[in-house]
């Protein structure tokens, strides 16, 4: 009992402090990808670290709802993230949140932040707004679509129990589990605002969707808006990682060897996750903006195809 | 027919209907060859896996035929085709990609309720193959239909000949003779597009089947 | 028991209908009947409740009025005690609301003889046993409410509304009465309880489906019988806005519910396909509508109708379920449907006040005219904000949980074996994932056009804070949002007599699950727990704001909006609610609504402002009802030039009657 408090503890402070971690590796591997130093690994504390330090600068017009909402978004994606079986599954708590409700938590987060977008009363944020939730409304269902790919392969919603189906032999490779595999990619690629969807690393309006809503943060709101988006980063690579390469996975109930295997294997999955993602955006180009939903319509295509290929047959 | 034979060959089967559905949703001209050389790659691939657990040697030449010739040959030989066509630009559609990829899984859909229905006792490894067979040709006929340039309609006509294949070998029992009566009639049905293409694009100056209307004989 | 304690409130809310007429020009009038009607709403919810709780035996009773060899059966089982629940909850919080929202009112002696009349009216509906007073009661509610509908008659779309109402609720008593027609049969067995006993055929079972499907279609807002309500709806002041939308929507569900499980005997196979098509089209095109809008009350009506789409996306997978025997996930498709009823109930209701109090604090409805309303009505904005996210399916409030239920019953679907269904339910529920996220959007717009930003008018800037009755209405509406996602097992459970009387399951006994979670097939399969989740969020969020404000910096301090160098004085420049919506309406609307967009830009040195024009054009009104009009219009032409025959015409018309007739009778006999 004690054990299981302390590993979901662990967990929950496991995914805060890798999270810029995880950021900072990317950045590192995409400057070496393109012949420069790039900043250290460690860069992104540092960042948080000084942004905490500042004044918050309020616009005139931002209400009381601008100041809550970086609380109410880490709070919602934190409470995700220590819910996904990183190196061990039956986690203490993961029953009170399926797959789905974490899903919807995640849309929480972006439904506040959408607002906070809209508080201040300047373009800026609208656009970033208006664009967030036309991606969000592609997908989302997409997203949903791959939930329940998965959860009629795995017969639960539950993570911890589709992890652990995941990772025993009674799963084959299922076309089903490829189309949901490539249509949770490219989700994953929308969500967090990656290339080509969004750039993450330039804050020009026009190229923009996520960087535009958080315009007008600053000092700590800022810093905890950016450890939030590292924190969703993390999430999706862990449910990635859980649900389609659950090998290392410590069992409910394993003893401190395991738990250790357990983690260095997560550790090794958010190496090689953070690596092919860097490859993959040093490699295409940013898409137009209205050429987002068609790359999101694909994907809501593939989990639909998916779907109805488990319903069709219980061998897809 | 053990559990991972079944999912491998399900598994290349199932790749091919994606990447059907990732020829539907290109529009550059050149992005389409290099995905149809793929389609290709990955029929030589499946065909090679069905002669492993058939234990049928034969099939590993028709494997062979599809590396060579439709992996290879084909692809490199529209690529030049383009070039002195001077077409190596976006890819007109007559149907945008969200309403053709709705209707793909309507084909999908379609064809998976038909075969499934219609040969409810035969080999389950062979009826679900021919199903994604069954789609692979609806999913050809469907980018013939929704595409503009000839080229491209060439690519679908391509890849419903792979669908063909694909069900012939699911089928047990292909005899080498049909395989290769198949190709070479694709071949001959090639040459002769191919020349007319050229014809055509020096009589009109395009090879855009909209545009080409316009010259018929009889018109409304 | 009870049913005379329901009956008797009926009575009396229909004796304050007079009463309102004679009192209508004291001022105290408007005070004397919301309050009387919210005591006597409070009465009938107590004994509704009760009776639901306590999964009491149904109660009849005759009264000696009405057909003479019929009388008016009256009964209360499990399924009219919940909806009497849902219909005297949005009561009670309606005449609360209009407490305080009653005094704006500027004609109320056209609002006040209907509003406790509408009230019984329903509270009718839901307890009718017998077909005749079933539908003289839907009928008294469709007048009332149109009464209503056309209380400020002078605006002129007011009017266009209240027409288009009377016909479509004509229509739809017409459909209905067919039905009832077919499940009495021959021998005019209009009780419910002689229909239950009989059992129809299979062609008279498809039609009575059909029929109801039709009937009490167009009253919830199915598309395409939708037409009336987004006109409707807006029209009415807004407490009886919330009451048409929250319960009288409800009403037409159990309409539905009772012809369809109850009384046209077991369903089949096939009839769950046309319910699920129509709910999956009703859903999406619902909240694409809505999207389009920028009026808040038109809004919010178009918002009911998707609303309707999952309610009936639920109901038409208990209907599969059913047919196929698997009872268990019946009960579980069915529960998710009557939870949905009731949050709908609350949160729209929420939403609606919320739009009363907006109107009568700035006198706008129109978004594009209000915003920073936040900082003006900060109370309204909190308890509006409640509404929005629960209408969005967020956790941890109530919409979510439904839709999570819905989502279950969606997966136990592929066990069905026809092959229609197979196909049918993952576009389904691809269609119901779409709608939730569409919501989410729709929502953000409301509320962040209309209370965040800056203000748009003078009207918004002069805006104040409503009186403490409607804000009571809205905060108890907002609080049982909460407690319904915070505590759903107990809602769950509530609802178990229903299931078990309708269905013949139940889904499992919610309350042993660990935590106040809710897990409605298997622990191994699946569980929610909102109140955890909603505990999580809470100590996180302070736990961060606490940590960081000891350890980091707690300064804060104003300076104006970043505006890149060009000092940006008018709130025109800000995001409007058209502009917000113009991606998805770029994504979606260039093939749902064939919108287009032009834009006119004068050459320079002309100093004519620049204008963008966006068309749009509702394809359900062009394909269906435009014809229908022009051809009934077409057909009055013709038959107007029986107005001007001449006298001997005349005559030789009913000269060429009667030789007809006794052609006829020669022939036949």
């Amino acid at each position: 009992m004690i054990l299981d408090v302390a590993v979901q503890g662990v967990q929950m402070l496991l995914v805060l402090f890798l999270a810029p971690l995880f950021t900072g590796f990317v950045r590192k591997v995409k400057a070496r990808l393109l012949r420069r130093q790039g900043p250290p690994l460690i860069q992104p504390y540092r960042d948080l670290a000084r942004l905490m330090r500042k004044d918050v600068v309020l616009a005139d017009s931002a209400s009381w709802l601008f100041r809550v909402i970086p609380y109410l978004v880490f709070a919602a994606i934190w409470v995700a993230a220590s819910l996904v079986p990183t190196f061990r599954t039956g986690l203490l708590f993961s029953w009170s949140a399926d797959l789905i409700a974490i899903i919807a938590l995640l849309g929480s987060a972006r439904f506040f932040l959408a607002l906070a977008g809209l508080d201040v009363g300047t373009s800026f944020g609208g656009i970033g707004s208006s664009r967030e939730v036309m991606i969000a409304s592609l997908a989302e269902p997409a997203m949903i679509m791959i939930v329940f790919t998965l959860a009629l392969i795995a017969g639960s919603t539950q993570l911890s129990t589709m992890a652990a189906f995941m990772a025993s032999s009674e799963v084959g490779l299922r076309v089903s589990l490829g189309l949901a595999l490539i249509a949770l990619m490219m989700v994953a690629i929308a969500e967090n605002g990656r290339i080509p969807v969004d750039n993450p690393a330039t804050h020009l309006e026009l190229t923009m969707v996520h960087e535009a809503m958080v315009l007008e943060y600053s000092g700590r709101h800022l810093a905890l808006i950016e450890l939030t988006a590292s924190l969703k980063l993390v999430l999706y690579v862990s449910v990635i990682a859980c649900l389609f390469a659950p090998w290392g996975l410590a069992p409910a109930g394993a003893g401190l060897p395991a738990l250790a295997v357990g983690i260095s294997a997560y550790a090794g999955k958010l190496a090689v996750g953070g690596f092919l993602l860097a490859l993959f955006e040093t490699s295409i180009a940013k898409m137009r903006v209205f050429r987002v939903p068609e790359f999101l319509g694909a994907a809501l295509m593939l989990g639909l195809l998916a779907t109805l290929l488990r319903f069709v047959s219980g061998s897809f | 027919m053990s559990g991972i034979d079944f999912d491998i060959a399900h598994l290349l089967a199932g790749s091919l209907v994606l990447i059907s559905f990732l020829e539907l949703y290109q529009d550059r001209l050149y992005s389409l060859l290099n995905i149809y050389a793929v389609h290709a790659l990955v029929l030589a691939a499946s065909v090679a896996w069905q002669a492993f657990i058939q234990d049928a040697p034969h099939l590993y030449v028709t494997a062979g035929i599809a590396l060579v010739f439709k992996a290879i040959v084909i692809p490199v030989a529209l690529h030049r085709i383009i070039v002195r066509l001077g077409i190596h630009r976006e890819i007109e559609k007559a149907v945008g990609v969200g309403p053709a990829m709705l209707a793909g899984i309507g084909l999908v859909a379609l064809s998976m309720v038909v075969m499934l229905r219609v040969t409810s006792d035969a080999d389950p490894l062979a009826r679900e193959d021919l199903a994604f067979a069954l789609s692979v040709v609806l999913l050809g006929l469907l980018m013939m239909v929704t595409r503009r340039n000839a080229v491209s309609q060439v690519v679908g006509f391509m890849s419903l000949e792979n669908g063909l294949v694909l069900a012939a070998t699911g089928a047990k029992g292909m005899p080498l003779v049909v395989e290769i009566s198949v190709a070479f009639s694709i071949l001959i049905a090639f040459i002769v597009i191919g020349i007319f293409l050229f014809r055509i694009r020096e009589r009109f100056d395009t090879v855009d089947v909209q545009v080409l209307d316009r010259f018929r004989g009889e018109r409304r | 028991m009870t049913v005379t304690i329901v009956l008797v409130c009926a009575g009396v809310l229909l004796a304050l209908a007079p009463i309102a007429v004679a009192l209508r020009s004291s001022n105290r009038a408007t005070r004397f009947v919301y309050g009387a009607s919210m005591i006597i709403s409070a009465v009938s919810l107590i004994a509704a409740i009760a009776h639901l709780l306590g999964a009491a035996a149904p109660e009849s009773i005759t009264l000696p009025v009405g057909v003479p060899w019929l009388g008016a059966h009256l009964r209360i089982d499990a399924l009219s005690a919940f909806f009497l629940v849902v219909v005297d909850l949005g009561a009670m919080s309606a005449s609360l609301f209009a407490l305080g929202y009653g005094e704006h009112e500027t004609a109320p002696e056209r609002v006040l003889p209907f509003y406790p009349a509408f009230l019984a009216a329903m509270t009718l509906v839901v307890l009718a046993d017998d077909a005749f007073t079933y539908l003289l009661s839907w009928e008294f509610m469709s007048l009332t409410s149109w009464a209503m509908v056309m209380a400020h008659h002078r605006v002129p779309e007011n009017v266009r509304a209240g027409y288009v109402y009377l016909v479509m609720a004509s229509f739809g008593t017409l459909a209905l009465l067919l039905a009832f027609g077919l499940l009495a049969g021959p021998d005019g067995m209009y009780a419910f309880a002689q229909m239950r006993a009989a059992h129809p055929s299979a062609a008279l079972g498809a039609l009575t489906l059909i029929l109801a499907l039709t009937g009490a279609g167009s009253k919830a807002g199915l598309v395409p019988l939708h037409v009336w309500l987004p006109l409707a709806h807006p029209a009415a002041p807004s407490h009886v806005s919330a009451l048409m939308s929250g319960v009288m929507t409800k009403v037409a569900v159990y309409g539905f519910v009772r012809i369809v499980f109850d009384l046209a005997g077991g369903p089949a196979w096939w009839w769950s396909i046309v319910v699920l098509a129509f709910a999956g089209v009703t859903t999406v095109m619902g909240v694409l509508y809505a999207l389009m809008q920028h009026d808040l009350k038109r809004l919010l009506a178009y918002h009911t109708v998707e609303n309707i789409g999952i309610i009936f996306i639920g109901l038409g997978l208990a209907l599969a379920f059913k047919a196929h025997g698997m009872l268990f996930a019946a009960a579980l498709a069915f529960t998710a449907a009557l939870l949905h009823v009731f949050n709908h109930s609350l949160f729209k209701s929420l939403l609606f006040f919320g739009a009363g109090a907006v109107l009568t604090a700035t006198g706008e409805r129109d978004m594009e005219h209000l915003g920073g309303l936040i900082h003006r009505m900060p109370q309204t904005a909190f308890v509006f904000l409640v509404g929005c996210v629960a209408i969005s399916a967020l956790p941890p409030l109530n919409g979510f949980v439904s839709e999570w239920l819905t989502f279950q019953a969606i997966l136990l679907s592929p066990q069905i074996p026809s092959w229609g269904l197979k196909l049918l339910v993952p576009a389904v529920g691809a269609l119901l994932a779409l709608s939730a996220a569409l919501a989410a959007a729709c929502f953000v717009k409301v509320y962040g056009v209309t209370f965040l930003g800056r203000p748009r008018t003078p009207a918004a800037e002069g805006a104040t804070e409503t009186d403490w009755y409607s804000l009571a209405a809205m905060m108890l509406l907002a609080l049982l949002c909460l407690l319904a996602g915070i505590l759903p097992g107990l809602f769950i459970d509530a609802l178990a007599p229903v299931s078990s009387a309708l269905i013949g399951s139940r889904m499992p006994e919610q309350s042993g699950a660990q935590w106040l979670s809710i897990v409605p097939i298997a622990a191994s399969r699946s569980s929610y727990d909102g109140l955890l989740v909603f505990l999580f969020m809470t100590i996180s969020a302070m736990l961060a704001a606490f940590a960081i404000h000891r350890l980091a910096s707690d300064r804060l301090r104003r300076a104006p909006a970043w505006d890149c160098g060009y000092p940006d004085a008018s709130p025109a420049t800000q995001y409007s609610a058209m502009s917000f919506a113009q991606p998805i309406r770029r994504v979606f609307g260039t093939i749902v609504f064939r919108a287009r967009e032009a834009s006119f830009m004068p050459p320079p040195g002309d100093t004519r402002p620049a204008r963008l024009t966006v068309e749009l054009r509702d394809l359900i009104w062009d394909a269906i009802y435009a014809p229908i009009v022009v051809g009934i219009g077409f057909a009055a032409d013709r038959l107007n030039r029986l107005q001007f025959l001449t006298i001997r015409q005349f005559l030789s018309l009913v000269f060429g009657a009667l030789v007809i007739l006794l052609l006829v009778l020669a022939i036949w006999t």
